[in-house]
């Protein structure tokens, strides 16, 4: 009986496409449900930190030695191209309306803030979260898929603590180093700018880089870092723990992962640039 | 009320009372009632959607039922602390339908991996422990260095089934053991199961469709239809049932072959327990 009564709901729901309001109401309610979810999974991670801290004996180090490899060290070069080219942009960008004022030499100010505050941090986390946030989408996403996930929880093992604890420490240990590293090669490409088109040399840039950009300046770009990279490791772990059915799911959570990841960076970073104009920063 | 469930004698390893389960608006089960006794095999058959991994799922604590209570080694589910999960997950063994083997890991870490986190086993004690597993599910040996996306549908079963056994549980589930494999390697299941429960006294859960395997070796068998238990009994007595959701399962001409076949294989041979070749 139930068997002949389950095709003629479907009929229905497939014949009635659901009109404007319906449509609304079926993406808040997922939205919601989704909302909920993210809030059990930080709940979910944040007891398995604290356990972690509490008996650092079950802090998986391999994990996290291996994610600061593929996070870390292999993300140098394209970290460092794209930061350089960056501050290449920036200085030529500026070199224009410097030259109009005669104020050559402030391209080091140009160049030396907007890197170390803004540009370097947020070059990185959008980097990392295409390149590492994917990754983890998909690794736990085909995880859960094979029946991995489930493999391990009935083996006593729990999944926060060996797939997304490594993960978020990691990247919480790598992105201030990619940062600074960002920070060093951004400029130095609008040091060469600023030498090709204005003619400030690179000790004249440098000295007035060190008068213009203050540690403050540095410690607040490097200070974001942290909170991205725990942006991205965590929704990259959330979007791949929340794939179910088969292989295309996990292709679906991976763009979520980014496009979610990339979105929350730079929500965070407007945050930041605006508690910082209270603090005066 | 579990102290001194814990302390008796078991014999009911399974215990689930009125068990219902619900996704939203769709019912899943309603009301089931089953018990798995100590060292029976017990095999749970179902049509597709009849939530037959569900109840599975609930027994190894993946799934919560919406009402109901579960005991498994005298131990209640509801509500049971982590550290008491965690004992209870050390005294059973599952083997997924897709193996759910480690891809990272190759088949040897895969087994050696619930001995590296719950014991304290030495390396080269826990390599030993492993190869010895494998040789029992009768993989052969120049598999233990691959990866599981290099192995055949058949070998992974064998080595998910050797992950399954590596911490010596009571208890092993099993989830379609025979899906996919050819009639050789299957035979082979039937074989392998017998002997774990004969050699080492585990009481084994199965699902399955695998009527062979049901003819061969179930001791009990639950059908399940429209959310009920519909009936739990030998395949035997299962097969003289007069229940039409029963019925559905000895009828057409690959259950009546199965049927048939083991019926001549009990009249040759009064099975003197032959050593296990597989």
């Amino acid at each position: 009986m139930t068997s002949l009564s389950k095709p003629n709901k479907l009929a229905i729901s497939a014949t009635a496409t659901p009109n404007l309001f319906e449509r609304v109401g079926i993406s808040t309610i997922s939205l919601l449900d989704q909302f909920i979810e993210a809030l059990v999974f930080i709940g979910e991670t944040a007891v398995a930190l604290t356990k972690s801290v509490m008996q650092p004996r079950r802090i998986r180090w391999r994990p996290i030695l291996f994610n600061i490899r593929t996070a870390g060290f292999n993300a140098l070069p394209i970290v460092g191209l794209l930061s350089f080219l960056l501050g290449i942009v920036v200085a030529y960008q500026g070199a224009g309306q410097l030259r109009q004022y005669g104020a050559n030499i402030f391209v080091a100010d140009l160049v030396g803030l907007s890197m170390l505050r803004e540009f370097a941090p947020l070059m990185t986390a959008i980097i990392i979260a295409g390149r590492s946030g994917s990754a983890y989408a998909a690794q736990i996403g085909t995880m859960s898929v094979t029946e991995e996930i489930d493999a391990m929880r009935t083996l006593g093992i729990s999944p926060q603590e060996l797939l997304v604890l490594p993960k978020v420490i990691a990247l919480v240990i790598v992105m201030p180093l990619l940062t600074v590293f960002a920070d060093a090669l951004g400029v130095f490409g609008g040091m060469l700018m600023a030498q090709q088109q204005l003619d400030v040399g690179f000790v004249e840039f440098l000295d007035r880089f060190v008068k213009a950009v203050s540690p403050t300046a540095f410690m607040i770009g490097v200070g974001k870092a942290p909170v991205f990279a725990v942006i991205i490791a965590m929704v990259g772990c959330f979007q791949g723990f929340r794939t179910k059915g088969g292989a295309d799911s996990v292709g679906r959570q991976t763009t979520r992962s980014v496009v979610q990841s990339i979105f929350l960076v730079i929500v965070a970073d407007a945050l930041f640039s605006v508690a910082f104009s209270i603090l005066d920063l | 009320m579990t102290a001194p469930a814990k302390t008796q004698v078991i014999d009911s390893v399974i215990e689930m009372r009125n068990v219902s389960t619900r996704f939203g608006e769709k019912i899943v089960h309603t009301d089931i009632n089953l018990t798995v006794n100590r060292a029976e095999i017990f095999a749970i058959i179902g049509g597709s959607g009849s939530g037959k991994s569900t109840l599975l799922r609930e027994m190894i604590l993946l799934q919560k039922p919406s009402s109901g209570s579960i005991k498994v080694l005298g131990e209640s589910l509801q509500d049971i602390s982590e550290d008491d999960a965690l004992a209870l997950c050390k005294r059973w063994g599952v083997m997924f339908q897709n193996g759910g083997l480690f891809g990272a890991l190759t088949v040897i870490e895969n087994v050696g991996l619930p001995l590296r986190e719950h014991t304290v086993l030495s390396e080269h004690a826990i390599d030993e422990i492993a190869v010895a597993k494998l040789a029992l599910t009768g993989l052969k040996p120049e598999a233990n260095q691959q990866y599981p996306s290099e192995l055949s549908g058949g070998m992974m079963k064998r080595a998910a089934l050797a992950r399954a056994i590596a911490l010596d549980p009571e208890l092993l589930f099993l989830d379609e053991p025979t899906a996919g494999l050819d009639p050789v390697s299957a035979a082979g299941v039937d074989e392998l199961v017998l002997h774990l429960r004969d050699q080492f006294g585990l009481t084994i859960v199965m699902i399955t469709h695998d009527l062979d395997l049901l003819w061969q070796v179930a001791d009990r068998v639950a059908v399940l239809a429209d959310g009920k238990v519909q009936e739990v009994d030998s395949m035997l007595a299962l097969s003289n049932s007069e229940n039409p959701a029963v019925k559905m399962f000895f009828e057409g001409p690959r259950a009546r072959f199965a049927q048939e076949q083991n019926a001549y294989k009990n009249n040759t041979q009064k099975s003197p327990a032959k050593p296990i070749s597989i």
